[in-house]
């Protein structure tokens, strides 16, 4: 009989040769301490966090601690069931109300982790009988939801509408069974959006319904924060939205929202909500008071946004490749593997955090340094990171 | 040529394109031991056989994919269905 990890032998290798290349396990970093959302400490060496997806920079934000240690002390540390049991307080209604306010939706439904809402949401929504449509770049917790389902699942080009009109126009659909279509805002890999104006234009004729994952575009996109959706005008077309609490709005959750006169059913559907214990209430507290805060704080996003700019600008300058156009996501493509976790470790050394994507996790197989900025950042900061960036890209020089 | 045959060729010219390096490329070749392929590297693949023959292979049909005569079945299957 075979050990029954042995499967992995390929992944041993893959991971010896990554360690033999720095010394450091790039996917097992340690950090020792938080200085501020922009700032810890690794290895001892005071490091700049530019990889954090603290969008909006509020996971120190005085009230929303003192929030979470009023909930703790009032509720206590954990809800210890799930929300069909004892696991709902009113806290939990509250944030859905909240949100549903904030989204402008009939209904919302909150999850205990983002992967957990996007599994609820398309596992709920999508059963043996329909069919999902999901961009080929969307993140695993989209593809694992598509699979919980049971639904039949195609994928589409990235960002292809034409490719996406294709295929529903030749798929054969049974008579009760519906289509879904699910991509996301933001993508947050390569740092860039969905063309949901002219998804949506195919999703309608098709008949087909729409889910957005606005995980990493909730509180960036849209006058008011709602996402890629409101930034391009078209949510009222948008049938289904999720998103993140691990974002913007710096805890651990999720949520689905909807205007749909039945989605509350998925209460009673959908194994990742029912199954699990629902989130704490100082996470619910923590997110109740950052929602005001991104509600009441537009200039959050104009910060971000000047931040985005201002990395963005910097790598192109120093000749770096990135992934997309400008958004709060920079994703410098590198050569191979070995290139990307090498000038990963320099900038480790050197005091800069950023996010290390091999394949095959990575869209078209690129190796990729994603850097990611908050509104907390000082423009000193970018630039000392920048700083940092052009060390690299004289050493690539030299190499070459 | 027999259809099975003709969609043989395809997939191995698609796979010449994806995988410059390897060796010979027949039914028998093991998608990730003898073409590293791996499972997103094993959807992009299906997805330009999908282009090349106008069909859908839904990714619920990928998990038993082993081999490229595996994909070879599995497309003649789709186009049969088509026909029939």
């Amino acid at each position: 009989m075979s050990d029954i990890l042995a499967k992995y032998g390929p992944l041993a290798a893959r991971r010896q040769a990554l360690l033999g290349s720095g010394g450091r396990d790039p996917f097992q970093l340690r950090i020792d301490r938080l200085l501020s959302p922009t700032r810890a400490l690794i290895d001892g060496r005071e490091t700049i966090l530019l990889g954090t997806n603290n969008y909006l920079g509020l996971t120190f934000d005085p009230e929303a601690i003192e929030a979470g240690r009023e909930a703790l002390a009032r509720f206590g540390t954990g809800t210890t069931g799930s929300r069909i049991a004892n696991g709902t307080y009113g806290l939990h209604r509250e944030l859905e109300q909240a949100f549903a306010r904030f989204l402008d939706r009939r209904d919302c439904i909150v999850f205990t982790t983002g992967y957990q809402a996007n599994l609820g949401m398309i596992a709920g929504l999508a059963g043996p009988r329909d069919t999902i449509l999901v961009d080929a770049d969307s993140h695993a917790s989209i593809y694992d939801g598509c699979r919980l389902s049971g639904a039949r699942v195609i994928r589409f080009r990235h960002n292809d509408a034409e490719d996406l009109d294709r295929r529903l126009a030749r798929l054969e659909r049974p008579e009760d069974g519906a289509v879904l279509v699910v991509v996301e805002g933001l993508y947050s890999m390569l740092g860039d959006v969905a063309p949901l104006a002219e998804l949506v234009e195919v999703k309608r004729r098709h008949g087909a319904f729409l889910l957005v994952d606005e995980a990493h575009s909730f509180g960036v996109y849209g006058a008011h924060g709602r996402g890629l959706a409101e930034h391009c005008g078209v949510e009222a077309e948008v049938d289904f939205v999720a998103g993140t609490f691990s974002k913007s709005l710096g805890a651990v959750g999720g949520f689905g929202a909807s205007d749909h006169p039945h989605f509350g059913l998925l209460r009673y559907a959908a194994r990742p909500y029912m199954f699990t214990a629902s989130p704490s209430p100082a996470t619910m507290a923590s997110v109740l008071r950052i929602l005001a805060r991104i509600e009441a704080e537009p200039e959050l996003r104009t910060r971000l946004w000047a931040n985005a700019h201002r990395l963005h600008a910097g790598l192109r300058e120093l000749g770096f490749s990135l992934g997309a156009e400008p958004s709060p996501v920079a994703a410098v493509v590198l050569a191979d593997e070995r290139q990307a976790v090498w000038a990963w470790n320099l900038l480790l050394e050197h005091g800069v955090y950023v996010n290390l994507a091999l394949p095959p996790g990575t869209p078209g197989r690129r190796s990729l340094l994603r850097a990611s900025v908050s509104a907390a950042h000082t423009p000193a900061e970018i630039d000392a990171a920048l700083a940092r960036f052009a060390e690299v890209a004289r050493r690539l020089t030299a190499a070459t | 040529m027999s259809e099975r045959a003709a969609i043989l060729e395809t997939v191995v010219a698609i796979l010449r394109e994806q995988c410059p390096e390897a060796g010979e490329i027949g039914p028998e070749s093991d998608l990730v031991a003898d073409l590293a392929i791996d499972s997103a590297a094993a959807m992009d693949l299906v997805m330009e056989v999908e282009d090349r023959y106008d069909l859908d292979i839904p990714l619920n049909e990928l998990a038993d994919l082993r081999t490229v005569g595996d994909l070879v079945e599995l497309v003649a299957r789709h186009l049969e269905g088509r026909q029939g």
